[in-house]
């Protein structure tokens, strides 16, 4: 045996192995794993192993780098592809429901108290203020918004506004664009919460500011439970959900500030996931949210009805939260 | 008070390594901040033109299509943007790709900083996170430009806000935007090589070879690793002129006449300097360079 043994012996005789590792992984990428024999799944792994070991090899016995970096690139693209093989959709959507959604909620527990708390304080402290004062109305609700609705709104206004006949727009129109508008909202709350969770909270006070006004323009004319009826039919789901939203930014910015034991850029990172999964299930709510609106209250006239749908709503998300994925 | 033990610096450079579970580490090359940004704007271009496409065929359907549908079309196209603003992104990185169109293109893609599974709450928490890096901002300017730059405040915060998350990449060794940090995921680049021919096989004509004569061992320690590889790098290009240039600097070096075969000197030399090398290797003496005096024995 001539000196040559190493380095030329190592090659051939693993060449053939990282040629069917490469053809393998190209399959892999280009179609789904399930299109894979099952002796290509039973190769994968081994063939992975051997490359890993074959780079051990050639970084402490070969001196030629073309080589030494085919097999780092080979083994890079190996280890993604098998690392980070995940499970199918449908159990990952039945996860979801199971247990990760209600468990990521009750995980922001504390979080979601304080954005609630936020929401209700800043609606009561705006109520007070419009009832002192008309002239906070403008400065708490836009004209936009308003559509006459304001202060100085006659009472068949604004009973017209609860329980006339929608407008000439189509009612999924209507549902549709509701959707997209919160959901839009909803994510923007939750992105703000990096930045140290201030914005989420201005806008958390803001929202809740709004409703407040609100219920100061139409309870002078007892219409009070009306307003209330008519906003709790699908607000009990979609203030919910703008809450859970605020609270899942404000975990990020809760982490971002105060990482306790954990270093900040690992509890940036278990704070952001966590709360990636609870603005998924916050997206659907507001999609039932945005049925309801749409539909539920157009249709249903009766302040009984709508403050029957509205505590049903309520009560299936709080018996939900509290108890979904306990088990498992 | 319990001191915590001291993180070790991040290198400059944008090589990092990930120890795999059987303990082999592997070297990862980060993603600059030029290809990502490159990639984002092919991205941006194609969300653009889908957005553009599709309101064209839609409003063509609308007009000229079936009458009683109108509505449908409406809420088709307003359902398309949300889909098409929020979760391009996401559903092009969690695929198994992991990547955008844009960032294949660019040779990127996303992986968990951790080494772990990339999982689909972390795309979607490192995609929700440029509401407020890219369209907060774009709305923040839009208003400013329509209320007629009145608010002139409202454009320099807006602008400074975007200035600062943009280039957050550019404020941090790892090359991390604010939805990588939340998410706990980096971007890498995404190599394919092909493996080399062998050197050792020697392609020049026998003739040639039989001019070389055998190296003395004076002569195979003139050189180390660094110029082994090098040389490496100038038989694979296969240049003629690199190749004479070369060959002449070695044989100064060695003090060798010119034997006229440039292409067989430098692959007999290549191939007896590896064998050579290599074989120290083996007893552990690496010579790194021509200066490294620790292969000398």
């Amino acid at each position: 045996m001539s000196v040559n043994f190493g380095a030329h012996h190592f090659r051939h005789e693993r060449e053939a192995d990282w040629a069917r590792l490469e053809e393998l992984l190209d399959k892999l990428e280009a179609k789904s794993p399930r299109r894979l024999s099952d002796d290509d799944l039973i190769d994968l792994p081994r063939l992975y192993r051997a490359t890993l070991s074959s780079l051990s090899i050639a970084r402490a016995t070969s001196l030629d780098a073309s080589l030494v970096g085919y097999l780092e690139a080979l083994s890079t693209r190996a280890y993604f592809a098998l690392y980070s093989a995940r499970e199918p959709w449908g159990r990952q959507v039945k996860a979801f429901f199971t247990t990760h959604w209600p468990r990521a909620v009750r995980a922001i527990a504390w979080e979601l108290l304080l954005s609630i708390a936020l929401l209700l304080l800043s609606a009561v402290a705006a109520y007070h203020l419009v009832r002192t004062d008309p002239a906070w109305y403008s400065a708490m609700i836009s004209p936009e918004l308003a559509s006459g609705r304001d202060m100085n709104a006659t009472a068949a206004t604004l009973r017209e506004s609860l329980y006339g006949k929608p407008g000439s727009a189509p009612l999924e129109i209507f549902a549709t664009s509701l959707f997209t508008h919160n959901s839009q909202v909803a994510i923007l709350a939750f992105a703000l919460g990096f930045l140290f969770a201030i914005p989420t909270i201005i806008l958390a006070v803001q929202n809740g500011a709004m409703g407040g006004a609100m219920f100061a323009a139409f309870v002078p004319h007892g219409l009070g439970w009306g307003l209330f009826a008519w906003l709790m039919i699908h607000g009990t789901t979609e203030i919910a959900a703008i809450a859970i939203a605020s609270a899942a930014g404000i975990h990020i910015g809760r982490a971002v500030a105060f990482p306790g034991d954990r270093s900040r850029m690992t509890a940036a990172a278990e704070a952001g996931r966590r709360g990636a999964i609870v603005m998924i299930g916050v997206i659907l709510m507001l999609l039932v949210a945005g049925l309801l609106e749409g539909f539920g209250r157009q249709l249903v006239n009766d302040d009984g009805a709508r403050l029957a749908i509205g505590g049903g709503m309520l009560a299936l998300w709080i018996v939900y939260f509290s108890f979904g994925g306990r088990r498992g | 008070m319990v001191k915590r033990p001291r993180k070790p610096r991040v290198p400059r450079t944008l090589d990092r390594q990930l120890v795999t579970p059987e303990g082999v580490p592997l070297n990862l090359r980060l993603g600059s901040a030029g290809a990502r940004a490159g990639a984002f704007t092919i991205d941006a271009i194609i969300m653009l033109a889908i957005l553009i496409g599709t309101t064209l065929l839609i409003a063509a359907l609308a007009i000229g299509g079936p009458k009683g549908a109108q509505s449908l079309y409406a809420i088709v196209w307003l359902l398309g943007f949300f889909v098409l603003r929020n979760f391009y992104f996401v559903l092009h990185e969690a695929g198994r790709r992991a990547a955008t169109p844009g960032k294949r293109l660019m040779k990127l893609r996303v992986v968990s900083r951790d080494g772990a599974r990339l999982t689909g709450a972390a795309v979607l928490a490192r995609n929700l996170m440029r509401e407020i890096e890219v369209f907060l901002p774009l709305a923040f300017l839009g208003f400013a430009f329509a209320e007629g730059m009145a608010s002139r405040w409202t454009a320099v915060l807006a602008l400074g806000w975007a200035l600062i998350l943009l280039f957050l990449p550019l404020f941090n060794r790892d090359r991390l935007r604010a939805g990588d940090l939340i998410a706990g995921t980096w971007v890498v680049e995404r190599e394919v090589r092909k493996l080399g021919e062998d050197l050792l096989i020697q392609t020049a004509h026998e003739k040639d070879r039989a001019r070389i004569a055998p190296f003395t061992a004076a002569e195979l320690d003139a050189y180390g690793a660094f110029e082994l590889q090098r040389l490496e790098d100038v038989l694979r290009r296969n240049d003629r002129a690199d190749l004479f240039a070369v060959a002449g600097a070695i044989r100064r070096k060695l003090g060798r006449a010119d034997d006229g075969v440039d292409l067989a000197f430098l692959e007999t030399y290549y191939g007896d300097l590896r064998r050579h090398l290599e074989r120290k290797l083996l007893f552990g003496q690496r010579k790194r360079d021509k200066f490294d005096r620790n292969g000398l024995n």
